[in-house]
This record gives C-alpha cells, structure tokens and sequence, in this order.
C-alpha cells in the first residue's frame, strides 16, 4: 500500500512558539492524482505545503517522497516544485529567463526543447522575452505554473493559485488547470479554502480544520457522505432537521410534507433560494427553479428522499 | 545559516578591530597616567575623570553644548519651513531635493573654507563693506562663536532637512482637510496638526543634528580660532600637541557618554536605525 | 496663496544660503588678483594647482584609499546586511549603530591608540594602509544602513522560489537577491566613496609622515591663510564630486 504512494505524511505536526498549527497528520496521496487540501485559513494546510516543499521543517513525523524521507532535504535538493500565491515571479527575470531558472544546462537542446515545450503547453509561447511587470496577472500564474512544471517534479505543490485572480478568470483557469494536470499526468496537491474550486477540480479531497484532518475522499464521498459536523457544513449548505442533516437542494416543496412559512425568497438568476421557518421555529432553506414565486408568510409543505439524508 | 554566519564575519572582525577593541583601549587609558614622552602609564587613577570639573575644562564643554543646541534650534527653525516647501512641491520635488543634498556630497572641509573665504578680514564681506565705505577697519567676523554657529548651520542643515522632509512626506493630507473643515486657519493647523505629527522627525533630525555638532572639530578649528575651542579640539589636542592621552580619553568617552545619553533619551518603540 | 508665495520665497532664500558660498569660491578661483576683490578673468590658480606636485600627490592617494575602501566597505557591508536581514545580531547592528553616533574625533583618537598598542608588538608605522583600515571601518555601517533599507523590501517568497526551483542558499544570494539590490549597492558605494575622499579628522590622526591624502593638504592651505589656488582647488573638486553625483543619479535611475 505504501510504495502506491508518490507522497505520504506519517503523523505529521507543527508546532510554531505561539499555536499548533498542524496535528498528526497522516496522508497517502496517488500518482497522477489531483489532490486537494481544503480548508478555511489557519486549518493547517498551508503549512503542509510548505513542510513538504521544505520551508518548515516538522516538530515531529515523517515525510516519504516516492518511498524515500526527505525531512532531513533542503527545498533544493526536494524533487518537488511550488506554485506560490503570490507567484513570486523574479522581476529582473524576462518569461524565458524565469521558466528556465531550474534548469542546469540551459544551453543543452534538449533543455531548451523542454522550456519551449512547456511554455506552448501553458499558451505563453510568443510572450517568453516579456518582463513578469508586462504581463496580466493570469499569465504570470501561467509563468508560475510553467516553471515549476519543466523541472518534472514528482509532485507539483499549489498555494492557493486562484485567489489572485478575478472570478471569471478563475472559473477558465480552473477548467485548464484541470486539463493541463490531466494532459501532464503529474501529481497535483492543491491547496484552497474555496470547496467549490476543490469539488470541481479534484480526484480527492483531504478537508482540514484546526491542524487536524477531518476526512478524505473523492468529491462526491465527502459532499454526500460527510463524517463530521464540520466537513457537511463546510462543503456546502446545509439544513439540519430533528438532527438529521439535509442538502436545501434536496429538499422539494410540494402539497403533502411537513409544515413551514415563507420567510424569505432570494432570486439568484438559476434559481431561487427559499427560506422556510418550521413549526417549531427553526429555519430552513430549499432550492426551487427561478421562476418560482411564494410570498412572506406563504404556508407551504416541504419533504425530501431518505437517501438524501445524512446522518452523523 | 552557515552562509550567513560567513557573511557576517568579516564586517564582525571589522567592527571588533576598528570600533570595539579602540574603545576599550580608551576606556582603560582614561584610568591611567599620562607616561612622560606621551602614551600612558601604570599608576591607575579617577584624576582624569575629576579634572572635567575642573572649571575651564568645563566651561569648554558648557560651550560646546550651548553651541550645538544653538546650532540645532537654528536648523530646525530654518530647516523645516524648507522642508514643508519641498514636500509640497508636487512633480519637482526630487529636483528641489536634490538641489538640498547636492551641497552636502561636496567636501564639508571645502564647505567650512567658503566661510573662511567669505568672513575673514580680507574676505569678501569686508572687502565689499569697505569699499561701500560702510566701514574703515574690517569686522572681526571670523574666529568666534557666532562663525563656529554658522558654519555648523551650513553644514548640517542637509541633515535635518531630510527627515524632516521624509515626515511631511508621509503627512495624509486628507488631515490638513480635516482640520480646515473644522474651522482651523492655517498657522492652527500648522501648530495643532502638522507639528505634532512630525515629532518623530524633528525628533530624528535633532539628533542627527545635535550629536555631531557637539563633537565637531574642524568648523570650530577653522571657523573658531584660538578662543572658540571646544570639546572636539581639545580632545585633538590631548592626542597631539599635550601629549595627554589618559585625560584625552577621559574626555572622549565622555563625550560620547553625552552623545549615547541624548540618543537614548529620545528614543521611542518602533524608531530603528539598524 | 499667501503662505504658498512666502514659502517659496523663503526657500530661495535658503537655496541662495546654500549654494552661494560655493559659487564665490568658483567665481574667485578665476580672479586674476589674490584679493576678494574682482580684477580680472585668469586662470592662473589652476595653473599653479597644476603645478603643485604635493597637491597631486595627495590627490593620489586620496584615489587610492577611497577606492580601496570603497570598493571593501560595499562588499563586505553588502554581505553585512543581507546576514543581518536573514537573522538579526543585537551585538553586531549595535557596534554598527555606535560607529554612526560616535563622534569622527572620538573614533579618530581611538584607532589611533589602537594602532599604537599594537605596534608595540609588531613592527608596523602609520601609514596608508593604517588609513584604508580605518575608512573601511567608518564606511562600513553607511554601507550597511543603505543596502538593509532596500532589503526591508524585498519579497522574501522570491528566495523561496529560487530555493524550490533548485538554487542553494548562495545560489539564490547571486541570482535573484543580488540584482534586486543593485542601485542600493551602487549608492552606498556612492556614499562610501565621498565619505572616505573628504575625511579629514580621522585620517589626520593615522596617516603618518608618508601618507599625506588632499584634506590634509587643503587643510594646512586654509589654515596658512590667503591662497586663491585653493579657491581653484575647491572648485575643481566640488565640480568633479557634482557630475559624479549626477552621473550616478542618471545610471541609477536608467
């Protein structure tokens, strides 16, 4: 089961002077896979990254890179590459100059076939003699990317890549990383506290809070079947009724059900969002199709399928 | 970390050469006995110390001081108005700034030698009042305190333009708006606003002021003559002409004594150098 | 506005203060009479600056100390600072902070006592090395000063990038920090080097018999008395130092 592995943390901690940042970590994570660490800040994640990149060493715990301890590596001799969130990109440096950086024999053929390569890869062949301050902040995530993809690292580290950019941007570039990471074949860990990047893009989720793994599993295992409070609630909305926990969109307004009253109706262009108060006073929310209309006070019934249910 | 420690140890071994090791030669000199053909001798002693009080050792760093703080007041007096100019000087400020450090990267010797050239008996003031036929004798302008002054306020007056500058540089105005909308005139907002805020720099360009004019030595050599001589020169003197190391030493470190004090007295949280 | 008016006026005013005083000395250099009194272009105090070989000679060695001081003080202080930014030393930046707000007297006697103890024991003389030594020394925390100023902000997730992509410490020093403190670089040599060129104090005080640098000789000129040569020689070197000054302003900001 180990050597399947191209990365493992082995109860992995950190301890800084003032918290515990990360406690007890233990991750196996595929080849080829798209793996992400999703979490709301000051979970843990970005200091796993940095740990496995080599910017922090672990307080206690191991981490194996294809079957060998790196702890003791300095992030140079670490066969693995950073997108940072800032994309610290040298400004001195044109496009070409910063994606052949790594490179030890820059002047070999077949190091220079490998940076064009690469800059084709990323849609940046043409730009490579622009300075990073001449270009928009999308290409200089592709400049980021491109870098650290031409060395061939056993795993491709990403700090929160998104975050920069504007939210049109993102939703493109999410579908390229997508694409790319698939195209490359290498192992991605990506680290993001937005769920709906991490559900859309990865093949499996680690969901972090407060230095602790909460669970691990494809998108559709933690978002159906959450194991905690935390995981259901972070993932997505959620309605919890009598203890029992319930998507809003699935829950269906219909003639025969349970009781409430319209409090509240959101139009949010795809559909509408409606609130609901319960005979009992808690309040509820459904999804309905956007040309639906009730108004406030309106009684309504509600029910959903016991499939649907998530039980803790 | 290893690379660091190696970068650090020449500058180390530098500092401890050329700034440590001096000053603790000093300090154990000014607790010994001036040797008969100069340099030091055993018999340790707190005379050096005591003589400081003596009344014309002291007189002499009385003047000093009272020349320093003359000095720095006119600087700040004349300074500031200079460097709010500057500040509010839109696109050319770094021309007008340039215009106030560009004297300073000239030679100060040859800038205290313009005074001389400018003051002295057949300098320029007098030979132009003479031959107005204002005066029959030349003023005795140069070798007194009031050149010593003045060449300190030329040659410093750089020094306390720049953080002034960099204080009022770094004003909000939406501040001085503030202050205008609520009915201050302009001297109010000057007094109540502006000045208060430009406390640190005032603070910093007095101090970068004061300090070196209280240890000056060749504007009161040049400008001062035989009667204007202050701490600088007399320590100069001690290691020279007297031959008095130990008492030269005694003076030295009280001197910087002085210096280190003042620094430290205004020192706030969060004002570093280094 | 009034107070706009007033202020610019004062502050010709104050620019006339500064700049007058040197120009005078300019026009003068030119008076074909020794007197402050205007009789005539000539050019024969530079003429006799020209001909004067211990004003060369000093010239000379001025060079040679402030190029050689300069060029150590700015590596070594460049070095300095980029160790102090990676990890403070309370010891070092303090020795480094009392060099700045020791008195140039004080630090002048003090060498000077210094050299003499050990001379003791080796059988060395003040001399030209004795005064480079000496500059390196007061140049140093001007050097450190600049160049950790522009270190203050520097990205310091470019060091990690480099270090990720593959670079070792040193690597990354070269590559990627070292380029981004060029112009700090260039003006605190700058600094270091009109520093070192018009010290007189400390200089006076370890220099010896054989070392004799251009302060030193301007200075017993201006103590002798009347020289217009020296109005030449004052004019030749602010003028030199300006067009230095603009030169590098010019390379800094290209």
């Amino acid at each position: 089961m180990a050597s399947q592995s191209v990365l493992e943390l082995r109860q992995v901690s950190k301890a800084f002077a003032t918290h515990r940042a990360v406690a007890d970590v233990s991750l196996e994570i595929p080849p080829g896979a798209f793996f992400s660490l999703l979490g709301p800040s000051g979970c843990g994640k970005t200091t796993i990254l940095r740990m496995i990149a080599g910017f922090e060493t672990p307080t206690s715990g191991e981490i194996w890179l294809n079957g060998e301890c790196i702890n003791a590596l300095p992030p140079y001799q670490r066969n693995v590459n950073t997108v940072f969130q800032g994309y610290a990109l040298f400004p001195h440096l044109t496009v070409q100059g910063n994606v052949e950086f790594g490179l030890k024999h820059k002047k070999r053929s077949g190091d220079i076939n490998r940076v064009n390569d690469v800059l084709k890869q990323v849609r940046l062949e043409g730009k490579s003699s622009r300075r990073p301050s001449e270009l928009s902040g999308g290409e200089r995530q592709r400049v980021a990317l491109a870098r650290a993809i031409v060395l061939q690292p056993d795993v491709l580290l990403l700090d929160e890549p998104l975050s920069a950019l504007d939210p049109q941007l993102r939703k493109q570039v999410r579908g390229e990383l997508r694409d790319l990471q698939r195209r490359l074949g290498v192992t991605f860990l990506f680290v993001t506290h937005d769920q709906e990047e991490a559900l859309s893009m990865s093949d499996q989720i680690a969901v972090m809070n407060a230095g602790s793994l909460e669970q691990v599993g494809t998108p559709r295992e933690i978002y159906a079947q959450p194991r905690s409070r935390f995981v259901a609630d972070f993932l997505g909305a959620m309605n919890w009724i009598d203890g029992i926990g319930v998507r809003p969109e699935a829950v269906s307004i219909t003639s025969q059900g349970r009781n409430a009253s319209v409090t509240n109706v959101s139009y949010l262009g795809s559909f509408c969002r409606i609130e609901m108060k319960l005979e009992t006073g808690e309040v509820i929310a459904a999804l309905a199709p956007p040309g639906t209309s009730y108004t406030t006070g309106q009684a309504v019934c509600f029910t959903w399928n016991r499939e649907d249910e998530i039980h803790l | 970390m290893k690379l660091r420690n190696a970068f650090l140890a020449p500058t180390a071994i530098l500092m401890a050469v050329t700034m440590l090791a001096p000053l603790a030669i000093i300090l154990v000199y000014s607790f010994l006995t001036r040797g008969a053909y100069g340099g030091v001798e055993p018999p340790s002693t707190i005379e050096n110390y005591t003589r400081l009080w003596d009344p014309v050792y002291a007189t002499i760093i009385i003047r000093s001081l009272w020349i320093a703080a003359v000095a720095t007041a006119l600087c700040l007096i004349l300074g500031f108005p200079l460097a709010l100019f500057i500040a509010r000087s839109g696109a050319r400020k770094n021309m007008y700034l340039g215009l106030v450090i560009l004297p300073f990267w000239t030679s100060f010797l040859i800038r205290t030698y313009a005074w001389m050239f400018i003051l002295r008996d057949t300098g320029i003031v007098n030979s132009i009042l003479q031959s107005l036929g204002v005066i029959r004798e030349p003023l005795p302008l140069l070798y007194n305190s009031g050149a010593v002054i003045l060449g300190l306020v030329y040659g410093f007056l750089p020094f306390m333009v720049l953080p002034l500058y960099a204080t009022l540089e770094r004003l909000d105005p939406s501040l001085l708006e503030a202050a205008a909308d609520l009915g201050a005139r302009p001297w109010d907002t000057l007094m109540r606003v502006i000045l208060p805020l430009c406390a640190p720099g005032i603070r910093a360009g007095a101090i970068l002021t004061f300090v070196p004019c209280l240890g000056t030595y060749l504007t009161s050599d040049l400008l001062g003559g035989s009667k204007t001589v202050l701490i600088g020169n007399l320590v100069q003197n001690q290691f020279t002409a007297s031959r008095d190391w130990p008492f030269g030493a005694a003076l030295s470190l009280a001197l910087m004594a002085i210096a280190i004090g003042l620094l430290f007295s205004v020192r706030r949280r969060g004002e570093e150098l280094l | 506005m009034k107070t706009r008016r007033g202020l610019a006026l004062y502050a010709l005013g104050a620019y006339a203060f500064l700049h007058v005083p040197l120009l005078i000395l300019a026009v003068f250099s030119f008076n074909s009479s020794r007197f402050a009194v205007w009789q005539g272009f000539s050019l024969q105090w530079y003429r006799a600056v020209a001909d004067d070989s211990n004003l060369i000679e000093s010239s000379v060695n001025s060079l040679i100390i402030a190029t050689a001081a300069t060029v150590t003080a700015t590596v070594l202080g460049t070095l300095a600072a980029y160790g102090l930014w990676k990890r403070g030393s309370s010891w070092l930046s303090g020795s480094l902070y009392l060099s700045l707000v020791t008195p140039e007297i004080v630090t002048g006697v003090s060498i000077l006592a210094l050299f003499q103890w050990i001379f003791r024991f080796l059988h060395l003389r003040l001399g030209m090395h004795t005064v480079i030594l000496a500059h390196v020394g007061f140049s140093l925390a001007y050097v450190v000063v600049v160049v950790l100023a522009r270190l203050r902000n520097f990205d310091r997730s470019l060091e990690e990038a480099a270090l990720d992509l593959g670079a070792t410490e040193f690597e990354t020093f070269w590559r990627v920090t070292l380029p981004y403190l060029g112009p700090a670089i260039a003006a605190a040599a700058m600094l270091a080097f009109t520093v070192s060129i018009d010290d007189y104090v400390i200089t006076s005080l370890v220099a010896g018999v054989d070392s004799q640098t251009l302060p030193m000789v301007i200075y017993a000129m201006a103590r002798r008395g009347v020289n217009p040569a020296l109005n030449a020689v004052s004019t030749l070197i602010v003028f030199s130092l300006g067009v230095l000054v603009l030169l590098s302003e010019r390379l800094r900001r290209a």
